[in-house]
């Protein structure tokens, strides 16, 4: 028991030398995406997104497990996981990039901000460059970001059967919202 | 203990400075080239030392919740309801007159609902013998991904089934209500070994409250096995085999043997097959399978499930 606590405070040690002040972290961003159709709308969101933004350089990545998008039709999940996002062959989707207007925006004040980011998204190991911009709130040493982008699935190798054309959008609505904690 | 204690302390102190180091290279490289757009390199591997939340469970094991006749380990999630018909024909060996068994249907209702992703109720209704059932379903385990210490998938059950069809021999009247129970209790383990085969391993306690000749056993212990193999994107071959261990049941009885393909489309999965079972509860695909595969005592029957999203 000794020998556990002990060695735990030590990893814990050792592990804060990776992580610099500037840098802010989340285990549980959201990630969700809405697909609007005259026949069907779908919505999935996925709570266990990894991401890391460093306030001094405004490099800014996420990334998360395709098979964590939670959708609340199971047999909806398995189609995306099994047909269209193959995740068993491409697990991840990874966003890395960076904030351009990163010293405009105070992070020892309170107040709201307006990014400017651009970065490449990698879906399905089909990566493009995107550049969009997000809302950032400071509060009490607290970062949020939220931005709405657009998505088309074809661009990332996303293959639509037709008896189901005209059931998912040709563009997803994909909002994004991560509230960062300081690793300390 | 206290030698471990004393290596693992030496081993944290020689390793940390290591760490440090690559770290602080990292850090240079960023404050070099501040702000420069697309320059994340340094933050990679940032992320990769964080693991994500929630396991990389396996997921499409089986398509819907019977591989055949037995239950298969996938469930329904929380708050999805599952309509599933099956039906199964009379046996081809019946000849011509019947057109191979066609002209007799025999079907099963069933409703399951996802209590959560890992509790799922059931109630169904077959036509063989009017039996009502009732089913508990809980996961225990769930397959991840390259973890060794979950390999595999289990799943509990638990089953009551009650016989409601009528007594016509006067010499049973009154027929006593606890004779049409039974009882099954199965384990379900499977493991999807790759995304085209899966494989499952059914140990199954039945309990019979009534046997027509005391030299049969009222609980039985059977081993069953069943798989898929995938052989496209929407189709694939499923096989199930119960193997009723010796002296309990009347000889004249076989084991179940079935094979199918499953078919999937949208919204529905379709799966078709050829059984050697009439029933489709476990008391009687069990211990009451009659028909014999080298005799062509083979049913033609399909599964159709459909599943409904029912919360908000």
């Amino acid at each position: 028991m000794k020998l556990k606590i002990v060695s735990l405070l030590l990893l814990s040690f050792v592990l804060n030398f990776s992580i610099e002040a500037q840098t802010y972290f989340t285990k549980t961003g959201t990630i969700k995406f809405e697909s609007k159709t005259k026949l069907e709308d779908i919505k999935a969101e996925n709570r266990k997104v990894l991401s890391v933004l460093n306030t001094s350089t405004g490099a800014l990545s996420f990334t998360l497990l395709m098979k964590a998008f939670d959708f609340p039709n199971k047999i909806m999940q398995d189609h995306f996981n099994e047909s269209y996002a193959e995740s068993d062959l491409y697990p991840k989707a990874s966003f890395a990039g960076s904030i351009s207007n990163i010293k405009q925006i105070d992070f020892t004040k309170n107040g709201t901000y307006t990014a400017n980011f651009t970065g490449q998204l990698t879906i399905k190991n089909v990566t493009k460059t995107i550049s969009d911009q997000a809302t950032i709130v400071v509060k009490d040493g607290k970062i949020s970001a939220t931005s709405k982008i657009k998505v088309k699935p074809a661009d990332y190798n996303f293959k639509i059967p037709a008896p189901v054309v005209g059931k998912i959008a040709d563009e997803l609505d994909v909002f994004i919202q991560l509230n960062y904690e300081q690793k300390k | 203990m206290k030698l471990n204690f004393t290596l693992f302390s030496l081993l944290i102190l020689i390793a940390s400075p290591v760490w440090s180091q690559i770290d602080t290279t990292t850090l240079k490289s960023v404050s070099t080239t501040p702000g420069l757009v697309g320059d994340t390199s340094s933050l990679l591997p940032d992320i990769d030392i964080f693991e994500f939340d929630q396991p990389d469970y396996v997921n499409s094991t089986f398509k819907g919740n019977r591989i055949i006749n037995s239950q298969s380990i996938e469930m329904m999630g929380k708050q999805n309801l599952d309509f599933r018909i099956s039906h199964r024909f009379g046996a081809i060996n019946s000849g011509a007159y019947d057109l191979f068994g066609l002209d007799q249907a025999y079907q099963r209702m069933s409703f399951t609902y996802g209590i959560s992703d890992l509790v799922n109720v059931e109630i169904g209704r077959s036509s063989v013998n009017k039996v009502y059932d009732g089913t508990l379903k809980f996961k225990l385990m769930r397959q991840v991904v390259k973890d060794k210490k979950r390999p595999v998938s289990i799943v509990f059950l638990s089953n009551i089934a009650v016989n409601s069809i009528k007594i016509s021999d006067p010499n049973q009247s009154p027929y006593p209500f606890t004779n049409r129970l039974f009882y099954t209790h199965q384990l379900l383990i499977a493991r999807k070994f790759n995304k085209h085969f899966s494989l499952q391993l059914m140990p199954t306690v039945l309990h019979r409250n009534f046997i027509e000749n005391s030299q049969y056993k009222n609980t039985t212990f059977n081993l069953g096995i069943g798989g898929r193999n995938k052989i496209s994107k929407k189709t694939a071959i499923t096989y199930e085999y119960f193997y009723v261990l010796p002296n309990q049941i009347n000889e004249v009885n076989k084991n179940s043997l079935s094979l199918g393909v499953d078919i999937e489309t949208g919204g529905h999965v379709f799966q078709l097959h050829l059984t050697n079972s009439l029933g489709m509860n476990e008391f009687l695909f069990l211990n009451e399978t009659n028909g014999d595969w080298l005799k062509g005592g083979i049913h033609f029957g399909f599964n159709i499930s459909r599943v409904f999203y029912i919360g908000r």
